[in-house]
């Protein structure tokens, strides 16, 4: 393989791994406070519809996107009402919420648009436009490292750059910050951080909100940067690749990121070749789609590296009396 | 904690969880400009106002059935199986192998050999989640999620590059042979000289489906073994205290949910489509949720639920037929309600109802 071959790959793994750090984020806040969040691939899901049918009837990305935050808010707020307020079962809620996205976003769809739960495609401002990073252009002749800064890293929508600093500041939010502090205690013994007067339910609830915001924006960036319009059901699966990124990346942002890259690398790859050879043996397209999976159920049974998530997780929280 | 009479835990509660639902689901409907009473009137009508209606929603509720006593079974030692979809994938993949592989002289020998094939290739696919979840604390809910997809990839292959006839495009088996044809309702009325639709999918399975019910009732209210995963789901503790052992449970309630699960696979592989497609589940893994849910992990509430969800389904169908306005996906909308409000909000309910009757009692 030349340099010709890898840098489309990965470029496209960077694009691709985009949406799965948003929600992998999103995910990463909501269980570090003790909120289990199945329903990640369905505030994805729904964001992305409603960030692309704004877009394309205002003409405005950027009121698309605020859109599509709204309305995974409201999933995530559901979600909170269902596990913080009445205590109920995190996962049935998630589970019900990804239904709901589903649903909703073709009925919606199909009333607003009557394209068969798709939008109309968008073009020029409602979708995020390719920035072109300082010094693209006369760096491109440069051997290696001009392909690499012009063609791999230049060229993205804002999105692409923004994924990689809210990595950052959810790092540092979240190890830095007495709000990280608290959050991360509150998944782990919330007895302990009601001890010491600080509200478990109102911290569980600003995850929430961190959650839903975050998967609003990768929902706009899977619809409005990636595609050019929504099509139904189109978060296909990324929800719980995000998911699965979580777990791979034991809750921690940093290795969050790698871990979507390189998920993001293998959808790249299984875009790129229908079949593989990798030493003398081919390697169906299906396995490649199903290595982030089998990766995370190793990663899961501890064989290699134990992933062991936040401890509250999943119960809800009962003040004593 | 005030106990509740049993006929509001069972009955009422559920009831005005189902009634939110729907009431949020009419909402839904006005809001797309349709009059949500005439939308419930082609519904009904649609499942039950004919012989190819029922025909349709009881082949549903078969599918249902099987799914939903799966995620039920898991219910009672307090697991969630959320993978009966590639449970029952698995299933189908078992049953359509038994009937492609020996040249079947009648489907009353097949039947059984197939009843065995969907249980052990649903069974296998929980196992490993099982074993996970029993001796490397992996959470099940992840795990089974994983493999769902992992089955997906796994039937695709399969379809692609090692069943699919020679020369044929569409990637799915070749049609089983006759000696596999599962009786349908058709056939079956005929015999007792009743009229019934020609073209509608109930089949024999479904009488498999009231035999799992019965036989798992009797296993989880009648048996040592179904006494001790429940006791499992009360208390793991107190089970373990009691010399049970939690991995043996673990284990063989999950053997027992994919089984299940993987039954399903006879109705719509064996019985209905009569060869292997890409997708043999077709979401009916996850219905079985809200059905568990809504029938209180008890066979015959799931038996009710599952008829209530035949219902939807087939209704939907019919739904879309008669008002294009409606898109089918409605019915996706309505069972996320009653998963969202049975499920996950069921205490917005049951507070207000323990408050009353605590109140009541004093």
């Amino acid at each position: 393989m030349d340099l010709g071959t890898i840098i489309p790959i990965l470029d496209a793994t960077l694009r691709s791994a985009t949406p799965l750090v948003f929600v992998c984020l999103a995910g990463l806040f909501s269980e570090r406070s003790g909120i289990i969040d199945i329903g990640l691939e369905g505030k994805l899901l729904i964001s992305a519809f409603f960030s692309a049918s704004v877009a394309a009837m205002t003409g405005s990305v950027w009121i698309g996107m605020m859109a599509g935050i709204v309305a995974s808010l409201m999933l995530s707020m559901i979600h909170g009402l269902a596990s913080i307020t009445f205590r109920g079962n995190q996962l049935i809620s998630g589970v019900a919420l990804n239904f709901l996205a589903s649903g909703i976003t073709v009925v919606i769809g199909e009333t607003w648009f009557g394209l068969g739960g798709r939008t109309p495609q968008l073009s020029g401002s409602g979708r995020f436009a390719p920035i072109e990073l300082p010094g693209a252009a006369t760096l491109a002749d440069v051997p290696v490292l001009g392909p690499v800064y012009s063609d791999l890293l230049s060229g993205h929508t804002i999105l692409v750059y923004l994924s990689i600093v809210t990595v950052a500041l959810a790092w540092w939010v979240l190890f830095r910050t007495r709000f990280g502090l608290h959050l991360r205690a509150v998944g782990e013994n919330p007895e302990s951080v009601d001890t010491a007067g600080i509200s478990v339910v109102r911290l569980r609830y600003m995850a929430m909100v961190i959650a839903g915001v975050l998967c609003g924006i990768g929902g706009a960036y899977l619809a409005t940067g990636l595609a050019a319009g929504f099509v139904k059901e189109m978060s296909a699966g990324r929800g719980y690749i995000a998911l699965a990124a979580l777990i791979f990346s034991k809750w921690r942002p940093w290795y969050a990121l790698m871990a979507c890259l390189l998920f993001g690398f293998l959808d790249a790859l299984g875009n790129r070749f229908q079949n593989m050879e990798l030493f003398g043996i081919n390697i169906p397209t299906q396995f490649m789609q199903a290595l982030p999976y089998i990766l995370t159920v190793v990663i899961l049974a501890g064989f290699v590296g134990r992933a062991i998530p936040p401890r509250a997780g999943g119960q809800p929280y009962v003040k004593e009396r | 904690m005030t106990r509740l009479p049993k006929w509001v835990d069972v009955a009422l509660i559920p009831f005005i969880n189902l009634l939110l639902a729907l009431i949020v689901s009419g909402l839904v409907i006005l809001y797309i400009g349709e009059s949500p009473f005439e939308a419930i009137s082609i519904m009904v009508n649609g499942a039950v106002g004919s012989t190819y209606g029922w025909g349709y929603t009881l082949y549903y509720a078969t599918n249902f059935i099987f799914t939903g006593l799966a995620v039920a079974v898991a219910f009672q030692a307090r697991m969630f199986n959320i993978g009966g979809e590639g449970q029952a994938a698995l299933g189908s993949l078992g049953v359509a192998l038994l009937c492609l592989s020996i040249p079947w002289p009648h489907w009353i020998i097949a039947l059984p050999f197939a009843v065995i094939a969907g249980v052990v290739f649903g069974a296998a696919w929980a196992a490993i989640p099982a074993y996970l979840q029993a001796k490397r604390g992996s959470h099940i809910v992840i795990t089974t999620i994983m493999f769902n997809f992992i089955a997906s990839a796994l039937l695709v292959y399969l379809l692609v590059n090692v069943l699919k006839p020679q020369g044929s495009m569409a990637p799915e088996t070749a049609r089983f042979p006759d000696g596999t044809h599962l009786p349908n309702a058709y056939d079956m009325a005929s015999w007792i000289g009743l009229p019934f639709s020609r073209s509608a999918p109930l089949n024999v399975t479904f009488f498999v489906a009231i035999a799992c019910c019965i036989l798992v009732y009797l296993l989880i209210w009648r048996t040592r073994l179904g006494y001790q995963i429940r006791a499992f789901g009360q208390s793991e503790k107190a089970a373990v205290y009691a010399g049970i052992n939690p991995v043996k449970i673990t284990m063989i309630t999950m053997l027992i949910s994919g089984g299940l699960a993987g039954l399903m696979g006879i109705n719509a592989v064996m019985g209905e489509a009569e060869r292997l497609v890409i997708d043999p589940v077709q979401g009916a893994g996850f219905v079985g949720i809200a059905v568990a849910l809504m029938g209180r992990s008890h066979p015959a509430g799931v038996f009710l639920a599952g008829l209530l969800f035949g219902m939807l389904y087939q209704g939907g169908g019919e739904l879309e037929f008669e008002i294009p306005a409606v898109s089918r996906e409605m019915i996706l909308v309505i069972q996320a309600l009653v998963i969202l409000f049975t499920g996950a909000l069921d205490n917005m309910i049951r507070m207000p109802f323990e408050k009353l009757f605590a109140r009541a009692g004093a």
